[in-house]
């Protein structure tokens, strides 16, 4: 399941808007030569016939996305723009040394929470973060899980406002989605265009199942004997991201499990086979910390597995990512983010955040009550663009609305500006024409290091002038290309 | 003072037990007021599958019953010199934050009555001592120690209501109140030796609060007392179910009993 936030709704007008293939307006930029000559040589009938054989494809293969309350269509088709969004190899070496910078940060941080807590002592973050939320797992103090990974798997969603200006929108810490949508993204244009592909060299990003499978083999606790066994944990066929489980799991040529398929046998989380129980020793879950073990946290789940809590403590299992992580892309903790970077890094922060007010603090709150229909509020734990107000695209009884639930528990909310967000083109019936986009590229992280794959999830708005991307509101999505050096 | 413990926990079930997992904590660590001499486990009914620390620093066996029993038992035989602190335990050595004791559990939810007992006292920085002292008296006064009229599950509220509990409620007011003063509070199991005695009726449960200068401070309402040489601690956390001897989940297995025998002598 893709979802999360959105900016705005419309622009303050006459905000100038970065086109990451026409600039702003000085004509096409380096990274889109290639495709704009292409381009060219094209017939907008041919393309608009071939935009149609990708939906046809796509639903054959399946890639449906369900949308929360949408009860008439359980599965719904997302658009697919077949222009891609192409990215500069300097432009990625760029964003790759502030994902990787970020990414440490962040697991030295889950690691600090969960130990000494230095960065409280220090007053650097107020100790109210951590005691109030809810992702906090008090279980999880003094442990130290295989290799020090909290993180295994991170989507740094980021929003761009000019050439060198990039944002970091939120931290996926817990249960990064949409891996599939890259992969199979790149398949269908790898089928529509071979042509485009032979004349520019566009990065692979078909190597992430198994450079997610050795990534997650390298985290394999000590216990572990031989070649890791990995496993993926699904929560079954009515998750809403079932299918990119099951997908990634074939990808990777490893296991798709279910809490039933599993038991603790001899020490280890098992799971059953035709030749009796075989030891899993990583497991990537994507069940969350609450529901994953009945015996340890909620008694009633049916998903989990009983005691797997008990041998991950004991250090007989890895499960990526880490329980307990979710503190780590909580909207008041990002807030807090450049400062969580400099402290475990020593650096200034490479990737900046989107400025944000954090209504818990008088000062902003009387800021962000004045500015509503500015500004785009958020809670503090929600996601997939629902229980906000876009202030620009609000009207005055929403607004007014909003106020009374934001002024009964402000410490919930936070604020923040609506962002110029960047536009690619996509194709319309009418030629190109310009749609905002955000980017999440998926990292992995080891105790050998940190890996991020030359490509990504672009998400793009394809109503015009939209800024909301998400998938759960209508947003599609874009093949996402990393240029090779020189 | 040398105190010896032999102690074995039967479980009978109606039926045979189709799967069961249980958290065993029985087994104490040394600390200022205690040194294990030697302590053994062993399990009837049942194997062991792992052994770690929780985030409260007890230790833990997972065992897993075997398919069909109808009679689990878990036993304990040890020795430990113990130290007369005064009930002071002392500094703070696990990673957990204060904070997390000042957090309400379902066991430990305050509502109107554990309020009400809360509003006769105040928190005075110089006489934490004395506040917490005279709070362990007026719950004593006010719960009787009763046997069967309270069980793992009623909540400190409900024993406080009800006026009769055993050590367990005792504990779950005494910290409740605590909390609500804004002390730091943990639920302690564990034994005690009763000198008129070898068979011990159960288990014994106390309360500490944590005191700025001191530390983890031991108030045990049953008896009056802050713990002294004839008590052993075994588990802690932020109520029972943290520190529980054992705890889990038993599928198709009908009735459960249990029979517990210790005894604790010099």
């Amino acid at each position: 399941m893709i979802q999360r936030l959105c900016v705005a709704e419309d622009m303050a007008e006459g905000e100038e808007i970065f086109d990451e293939m026409h600039g702003f307006g000085e004509g096409v930029r380096a990274p889109y030569a290639g495709y704009d000559c292409w381009f060219d040589k094209t017939t907008p009938s041919a393309l608009l016939k071939k935009s149609r054989d990708a939906q046809t494809f796509f639903r054959r293969t399946g890639i449906t996305f369900n949308v929360y309350g949408q009860a008439e269509a359980d599965e719904r088709l997302i658009p697919f723009d077949l222009v891609p969004r192409i990215i500069g190899a300097s432009e990625w070496a760029l964003l790759v040394r502030g994902i990787e910078q970020r990414v440490k940060a962040i697991n030295a941080f889950l690691y600090d929470i969960y130990h000494r807590q230095e960065i409280v002592r220090a007053g650097r973050l107020p100790e109210r973060l951590i005691r109030e939320n809810d992702a906090f797992l008090p279980n999880m103090i003094g442990f130290d899980p295989p290799g020090g990974i909290y993180t295994h798997i991170v989507g740094i969603d980021l929003v761009r406002t000019g050439p060198n200006e990039f944002f970091v929108l939120e931290d996926n810490a817990r249960t990064p989605s949409g891996v599939s949508y890259m992969l199979e993204n790149r398949e269908t244009m790898l089928k529509m265009f071979p042509e485009l592909f032979a004349q520019m060299s566009v990065q692979r990003v078909s190597g992430y199942p198994m450079a997610l499978r050795r990534s997650l083999e390298r985290s394999a606790p000590q216990q572990a004997s031989g070649r890791p066994t990995v496993a993926i944990l699904t929560p079954g066929i009515h998750n809403s991201a079932y299918f990119e489980h099951a997908f990634l799991a074939d990808q990777m040529g490893v296991e798709l499990v279910e809490g039933h398929d599993l038991r603790v046998v001899g020490g280890r989380v098992a799971m059953r086979t035709t030749q009796g129980y075989e030891p899993i020793d990583v497991l990537y879950r994507r069940v969350d910390d609450d529901f994953l073990d009945p015996l340890n946290f909620r008694s009633e789940s049916m998903l989990g597995v009983a005691g797997i809590f008990d041998v991950y403590r004991a250090g007989g299992i890895t499960i990526a990512n880490a329980p307990g992580t979710g503190i780590a892309d909580d909207k008041a903790i990002y807030s807090y983010m450049p400062d969580i970077v400099e402290f475990y890094t020593g650096q200034a922060p490479l990737l900046k955040n989107v400025p944000t007010w954090r209504c818990a603090e008088a000062d902003s709150l009387s800021y962000v009550l004045e500015h509503l229909d500015e500004l785009v509020v958020k809670e503090v734990h929600g996601s997939g663009g629902y229980g906000m107000l876009v202030g620009p695209a609000a009207s005055k009884k929403e607004i007014a609305a909003f106020r009374k639930k934001l002024e009964a528990r402000p410490s919930n909310y936070i604020a923040q500006p609506t962002l110029a967000l960047s536009t690619v083109p996509v194709l319309t019936k009418a030629g190109l024409s310009p749609r905002h986009v955000d980017l999440r590229p998926f990292v992995l992280v080891s105790s050998d290091g940190v890996e991020v794959t030359p490509g990504g999830l672009t998400r793009v708005a394809m109503k015009k002038g939209s800024l909301v991307v998400n998938s759960s509101q209508g947003g599609g999505t874009k093949d996402t290309w990393v240029l090779k050096e020189g | 003072m040398r105190l010896t413990v032999d102690h074995t926990s039967t479980y009978s079930y109606e039926t045979g037990v189709s799967y069961a997992l249980q958290q065993v904590r029985k087994r104490p660590v040394s600390l200022p007021s205690q040194s294990i001499l030697s302590w053994d486990l062993t399990i009837d009914g049942a194997h062991w599958e792992t052994s770690y620390t929780d985030h409260h620093g007890n230790l833990v066996d997972l065992i897993q019953l075997e398919p069909g029993v109808t009679s689990v038992s878990v036993s304990v035989k040890g020795e430990v010199e113990t130290h007369d602190t005064s009930g002071v335990v002392g500094g703070h050595s696990q990673l957990v934050p204060l904070w997390l004791y000042q957090r309400h559990t379902a066991l430990t939810a305050p509502a109107k009555g554990l309020r009400a007992l809360a509003g006769k006292f105040s928190r005075h920085p110089a006489q934490d001592i004395g506040v917490l002292h005279e709070l362990m008296a007026e719950i004593a006064g006010a719960v009787t120690y009763q046997t069967n009229e309270t069980d793992s599950h009623t909540t400190a509220e409900d024993a406080l209501q009800q006026g009769q509990g055993v050590c367990q409620d005792h504990a779950h007011i005494f910290i409740a109140v605590a909390r609500l003063l804004g002390y730091p509070a943990r639920y302690v199991g564990g034994y005690l030796m009763m000198t008129d005695r070898v068979d011990q009726d159960a288990g014994h449960a106390w309360a500490e609060a944590w005191v700025d200068g001191l530390g983890w401070t031991g108030f045990d309402v049953s008896n009056g007392i802050s713990p002294d040489a004839r008590y052993i601690q075994v588990a802690t956390g932020l109520d029972y179910s943290d520190a529980a001897p054992i705890r889990g989940l038993v599928y198709g297995a009908g009735r459960e009993n249990l029979v517990v025998s210790i005894q604790v002598q010099q």
